[in-house]
């Protein structure tokens, strides 16, 4: 495959992009479309004291939820983490802090950071103990609303179906979901995609990241966790 | 049990009757994922997950699963004529945007003006509240399908409730075993019971006031 762009790598060297206390955003939802050999990179490099932002921490031994439940986090910010029991125990442990947003806040939050905005407003949780606590308020319209920040990270991971030598993604089903957003919330951006295509093979209608926020392409070896419902 | 169906059957049919063709409606996890048994077949409807999907369908029969195929609790699903996927957060503007008509979802509590307690299990670590609230405050019509005892048989549906709450004066319809209730301008009204139960059964088994109905109907099915 030409490489014209140089953006085409091995796992080997997006693993150079990894340190300890960084700040690491992944996409999935529930492990469905986290990037699998990214992970099993950055757990056989033993990076530690990350701070994950995501949907949710998977589960024990799917998605994120491997590196999470090896308490390689020192925190995350996340939607729930009611499917990994582990995450549960190092929170309650005081061994992993994590910051609850509500699922569609986060995923504008990390979409704000996507477009180079600061903030977004938002009434969801506005009258919310929980939600509210310690966030700035705006009253606009006679209306009530929550500051919530924009997320970037110093590395964002996806998982696609197609990537091309520019980083062109394409996802697949129900695995695009936070993948777009997080795609373009990275200061460096590293997508893992099942399948790497010749330049101009795929049509720019259907292209649904454009690889103008994808800094890295590696080729992806699939899945290689159970899944809950096997 | 009425026609021979089973109680969660009997709930989710009747949470079927308050789908209209055409909605967009959000299923939660448990009871109201039986709910698309009890359609008529030729309902056109859109079935919505916040994970990015617009339309989907059954489940998959068992060896025809697709990894990359799941609803928002991670299990594989199909999709229907006329589907659509998008990101998490488009999925989420539909559901602020007043575009989710309908969201039936369960709960360990309701008020008698209609807040909603499901985010946090009582003894058990904070999960985390998911996309509940966005639905619950969202949606253009919440509805609640639960038992209505817990299995103490302590009443679900109070004057005000005792666990953290998901959101505020947000369910319009409350669907137990026993019975359904409307909540108006947020107050509680019983309409309707699952034969052969009674109000004063549901007096019994229910912590707050509320007011019925006059021609209350009895669901026989």
């Amino acid at each position: 495959m030409e490489n014209p762009f140089g953006k085409i790598a091995t796992l080997e060297q997006a693993m150079e992009h990894f340190y300890d206390g960084m700040t690491l955003m992944f996409g999935g939802f529930g492990g469905v479309g986290s990037p699998p050999d990214l992970i099993d990179g950055i757990l056989e490099k033993e990076i530690k004291n990350l701070v994950l932002i995501g949907n949710d921490t998977g589960f024990p031994e799917i998605g994120i939820g491997k590196i999470v439940s090896r308490g390689k986090a020192r925190k995350v910010i996340a939607s729930h983490i009611g499917s990994n029991p582990v995450a549960g125990e190092l929170m309650t442990r005081g061994e992993m802090e994590v910051e609850f947003s509500p699922q569609g806040t986060l995923t504008e939050r990390i979409r704000a950071g996507g477009m180079g905005l600061g903030a977004i407003l938002t009434d969801v949780g506005v009258d919310h103990e929980f939600v509210a606590k310690g966030k700035k308020r705006m009253n606009l319209n006679g209306k009530d609303y929550l500051i919530e920040t924009a997320l970037t990270a110093e590395v964002s991971i996806v998982y696609a179906k197609k990537a091309d030598p520019y980083g062109n993604l394409v996802f697949d089903k129900s695995a695009r979901n936070t993948n777009p957003l997080v795609a373009m919330a990275g200061n460096f951006t590293i997508a893992e995609a099942q399948e790497i295509v010749p330049l101009g093979s795929l049509d720019p209608e259907e292209i649904v990241t454009p690889g103008v926020f994808v800094d890295m392409v590696i080729p992806s070896g699939g899945v290689n966790w159970q899944w809950a419902w096997e | 049990m009425g026609m021979g169906i089973d109680v969660r059957n009997r709930m989710a049919r009747r949470a079927a009757e308050e789908i209209a063709p055409g909605m967009v409606v959000n299923l939660g996890i448990g009871i109201p994922s039986l709910v698309p048994n009890h359609l008529p077949k030729e309902t056109r409807l859109m079935f919505h997950a916040e994970n990015g999907i617009v339309g989907m369908g059954k489940s998959p029969e068992k060896g025809l699963e697709d990894e990359n195929l799941c609803n928002a609790g991670g299990f594989p699903v199909t999709v229907m004529e006329g589907s659509s996927y998008c990101d998490s957060a488009v999925a989420f503007g539909m559901i602020r945007r007043g575009r989710v008509d309908l969201t039936i979802l369960g709960s360990l509590q309701v008020s008698q003006k209609g807040d909603l307690a499901n985010w946090i299990v009582p003894g058990k670590k904070v999960p985390g509240m998911g996309g509940a609230m966005e639905l619950a405050q969202k949606a253009g019509k919440v509805a609640v399908l639960m038992n209505h005892t817990d299995k103490n048989g302590v009443p679900k549906i109070v004057e005000s409730c005792t666990l953290p709450l998901t959101a505020e004066n947000c369910v319009d319809i409350i669907i137990t075993d026993l019975a359904v209730f409307n909540i108006h301008e947020g107050s509680l009204i019983l309409s309707e019971l699952f034969a052969p139960h009674t109000v004063t059964e549901v007096t019994a088994k229910t912590a707050c006031d509320f007011s019925i109905v006059e021609d209350i109907r009895i669901i026989e099915y």
